[in-house]
């Protein structure tokens, strides 16, 4: 195949050229950013949360009224009782906080109460002997809370915690070097407390703060005391949904002195759909428009190669009645269109890394890996092809008496 | 003349009609795609008080230091109560209220309702007039029921809806968190979007607040932030219960001034820094304390109150308008080359090259609105589709209005002529005798 004449007859349309250099160039910086965007949405939203989600629930719970410690303190065991007697109920634990929500409590660790900067954030998850059990977490270290050990904390007093279980993510950061089980942390301003066991993953809660330490938790061996009071409830497989009908029913029938909402009783599944809302959309979004856009092309790349072939028709003719093949006319076009392709595509990979740099700097996404516009080209120059198929047999169809003939 | 160019125009349509079909989807999903994340993004970016925004400010205190702890170690979006009560006390301002949000439960007093969860916000007589609420009766409290602690309340129009069936309540009773308050007035369904006096809190786009009552009363009561409390500026550990919460250097309360003129803006400046060094002075704070003054528009953005999804996807859906764009310009070129012949007998026949490009254009136009509508529909199923995209509660903010309707038809139009125009410069360039003698 000689380059010269596919040059020689792009040069003659100029416009058209330029039109599909560009709009391939413009749909690879847009899909290549896209594919990114998928590929992290959809990393973020896959992550483990460490729950054994398919069987926890929980139920948000708004006390009426003031009540000192030791009341608040008999009602939430009594309502943990009541939950733990619901059919279909493993077992259940209040806390001040959920992974999987949209936002929740952290301190600064320290090794030291001296330590000036905080050497990593943690998430608190307020615990006690039933917490791992419900939350289906794994110790991988040392040892789970005593009934003895768990204490009160009222909603405005200093967290000082003897124990406290963390995760293993935050026990890498801490200790890299070694065992952290029976090692002493601070957490914010408290005197020092000692770790007595490892959990393998409980996630923080989800937003832009705890991306880069979405791992690092600490349960800590207190009950909340405050006017509202969160309750975790493992279920038994398959009784999700007799107990989240008749859980809070049990909770009112106990005590009528609550407000429990109709958003309050959720799955964890509710819950991480909730999170995750925006992940998803943008993922589903990016995807539909790729798909549209690289029709959009295609269409296009048919339209203006149909409209070529239309118009040379007398030079196709020409050349077959001069003893080039059907195959010469298929192949003339469709390596037209790659070389219109590869120019889409250089430019379309500084196009696509400009607008990676700009979301960057806006939205402080992660730089674009090569991959993505390596399968960004692949997939263009593939359809490209695909789309020049039809027209370029057409074209080699064309009978050289019938192409010569005036019209 | 117009007439004729858009009968040629339907003629040639009529002629190729697979190409005007592709022409017109292409645009119009490119144009769909474009104002259905333009009406989300209106929506979250729009002016919550258009007439006021400018007056009202959020003053700021670097309370934490050089190790602040928080998301980013900007300086903190809240202040610590001390601060809060010591710039409300100075009265610098032509107007000013400290805020906190509060959720808690309301018990109605007749047999037929349950306990139910309620939000509300503690605030100073000042949020009222200051934030232009609008009241279906009564009015806000005084300046003296704030000094007076009093245990007055006033409630959303669906509060009160909800406990006395619409009827005039100023006067009447509520009881909050296990204790009666009095109704001085019904808020007339007032609910600004976003909501720029709490967006630090994540409450910028809920639904609308239940009741406000008195700052004062409201700590007195320990009714407790339904916010944020960062406390990541204490080097000591807080003194327990609620009178060591409030005298920590946890912060956690909101501030707004209205400040009517630039030199009330620049005295404010001056008095803010001047309380920051007097506190550094004092032996409070060991670092020089950055301080911050932002209007409401600057603080909106400030916060980064438009998700950053919003941002994305209006970008993603703009350039594929532009490739859409694109597309229709090669589309219409080959449409027009193909009609070289009929171009050549037009001019022949004494049409001038003005004539020639008009008719283009006219074509190009009619695509546009053949877009344009074929847009609208799709914007109308792209926005039953936002909440599965947006947050539902900004989903729901976007909706089609006139002035959507009329900017989906006018960016298709202008759109597609745009991209019309250097065809129809090629079509009027078209050489009369070659077309004629080829044929």
């Amino acid at each position: 195949m000689r380059v010269h004449p596919i040059l020689a007859a792009l040069r003659q349309h100029k416009a058209g050229t330029a039109l599909i250099v560009l709009q391939i160039a413009l749909t690879l910086a847009i899909t290549c950013n896209a594919l990114f965007v998928i590929h992290q949405r959809v990393a973020r939203l896959s992550r483990p949360s460490g729950v054994d989600e398919d069987n926890v629930m929980v139920i948000q719970n708004q006390w009426v009224g003031d009540a000192d410690a030791k009341q608040r303190s008999a009602m939430i065991a009594a309502d943990l009782e009541t939950l733990r007697r619901v059919a279909g109920v493993v077992d259940a634990f209040s806390t001040n906080a959920l992974p999987l929500s949209s936002g929740g409590w952290s301190k600064g660790v320290r090794y030291t109460m001296d330590q000036v900067t905080a050497t990593s954030p943690t998430a608190i998850y307020f615990a006690d002997d039933h917490a791992l059990s419900t939350l289906g977490l794994h110790l991988v270290a040392g040892r789970n809370f005593t009934a003895e050990e768990i204490g009160q904390v009222g909603a405005r007093d200093s967290l000082l915690a003897r124990e406290v279980i963390i995760t293993q993510a935050l026990a890498d950061k801490l200790f890299p070097n070694g065992a952290a089980v029976g090692k002493t942390i601070c957490l914010g301003s408290a005197p020092p407390s000692v770790i007595i066991g490892v959990v393998d993953r409980l996630q923080t809660w989800i937003d832009s703060y705890t991306e880069t330490w979405v791992e690092r938790s600490t349960l800590v061996p207190f009950r909340l005391l405050a006017s509202n009071s969160i309750y975790v409830v493992r279920v038994q497989p398959g009784r999700m949904a007799g107990v989240l009908r008749d859980a809070p029913k049990a909770l009112v029938a106990a005590n009528p002195l609550r407000a429990i909402g109709a958003k309050d009783v959720e799955t964890f599944a509710q819950l991480r759909a909730d999170v995750y809302r925006s992940d998803h959309g943008m993922a589903v979004m990016m995807g539909v428009i790729c798909l549209v856009l690289l029709a959009t092309t295609a269409a296009g790349i048919v339209g203006l190669t149909s409209f070529w072939v239309g118009q040379r028709r007398r030079h196709i003719g020409v050349r077959r009645a001069l003893g080039a093949t059907r195959r010469d006319i298929f192949n003339y076009f469709c390596t037209e269109n790659l070389f219109i392709s590869v120019a889409g595509a250089a430019i379309g990979t500084c196009l696509a890394v400009g607008l990676n740099l700009l979301l960057v700097d806006r939205f402080e996404t992660g730089r674009l890996s090569l991959g993505y516009v390596l399968v960004g080209v692949a997939v263009l120059l593939v359809l490209g092809q695909l789309a020049v198929l039809v027209p370029a047999l057409r074209a080699s169809r064309l009978s050289p008496v019938e192409a010569t003939r005036l019209r | 003349m117009i007439a004729y160019y858009v009968q040629i125009a339907l003629l040639g349509f009529r002629r190729s009609p697979g190409l005007a079909v592709l022409m017109i989807v292409i645009m119009g999903v490119g144009v769909a795609a474009s104002m259905t994340t333009y009406a989300v993004f209106r929506a979250v970016s729009g002016n919550p008080l258009p007439d006021r925004s400018a007056q009202l400010f959020v003053p700021q205190i670097d309370s934490l230091g050089p190790q602040r702890g928080t998301p980013g170690n900007k300086i903190p979006d809240e202040l610590t109560y001390a601060d809060a009560m010591a710039l409300m006390r100075a009265r610098a301002a032509q107007r000013q209220t400290a805020i906190y949000p509060i959720a808690d439960t309301i018990v109605p007093h007749d047999d037929a309702h349950r306990a139910f969860a309620a939000n509300g916000y503690a605030a100073y007589a000042d949020f009222f007039p200051m934030f232009e609420v609008p009241f279906l009766f009564g009015h806000g409290w005084s300046d003296s029921e704030d000094s007076a602690r009093a245990n007055v309340i006033a409630i959303s129009r669906r509060l009160n809806n909800v406990l006395f069936g619409g009827t005039n309540s100023v006067g009447r009773m509520v009881e909050l968190h296990g204790r009666d308050y009095r109704i001085v007035g019904v808020v007339d369904g007032w609910n600004p979007q976003p909501r720029f006096y709490d967006v630090s809190n994540g409450f910028g786009f809920a639904d609308e607040p239940d009741f406000y009552l008195p700052f004062t009363r409201a700590v007195d009561q320990h009714l407790d932030t339904n916010g944020n409390n960062a406390c990541s500026g204490s080097t000591k550990a807080v003194a327990p219960g609620w009178d060591g919460w409030l005298h920590s250097e946890c912060v956690w309360v909101s501030l707004w001034v209205q400040l009517p003129d630039a030199k009330a803006v620049s005295g404010y400046g001056q008095f803010l820094r001047g309380y920051a060094d007097q506190q550094q002075r004092s032996g409070r704070f060991h670092w020089s304390p950055q301080v911050r003054l932002s209007d409401l528009m600057t603080w909106l953005d400030y916060e980064g109150v438009v998700p950053p999804e919003t941002w994305m996807s209006l970008l993603v859906a703009v350039g594929f308008l532009v490739v859409c764009l694109v597309n229709t310009v090669g589309l219409l070129l080959a449409r027009i080359m193909r009609r070289a012949g009929e171009i050549g007998v037009r001019r022949a026949l004494g049409a001038s090259r003005g004539d020639i490009c008009g008719q283009f254009l006219a074509e190009a136009a009619l695509v546009g609105m053949g877009g344009g509508v074929c847009g609208l529909a799709l914007t109308g199923l792209g926005m039953l589709g936002t909440d599965l995209l947006f947050d539902p509660a900004i989903a729901r903010l976007a909706r089609i209005d006139a002035r959507l309707v009329a900017m989906t038809l006018l960016l298709a139009v202008a759109a597609t002529v745009i991209a019309g125009i250097y065809p129809a410069l090629r079509a009027a360039r078209v050489q009369p005798s070659w077309q004629l003698k080829s044929q």
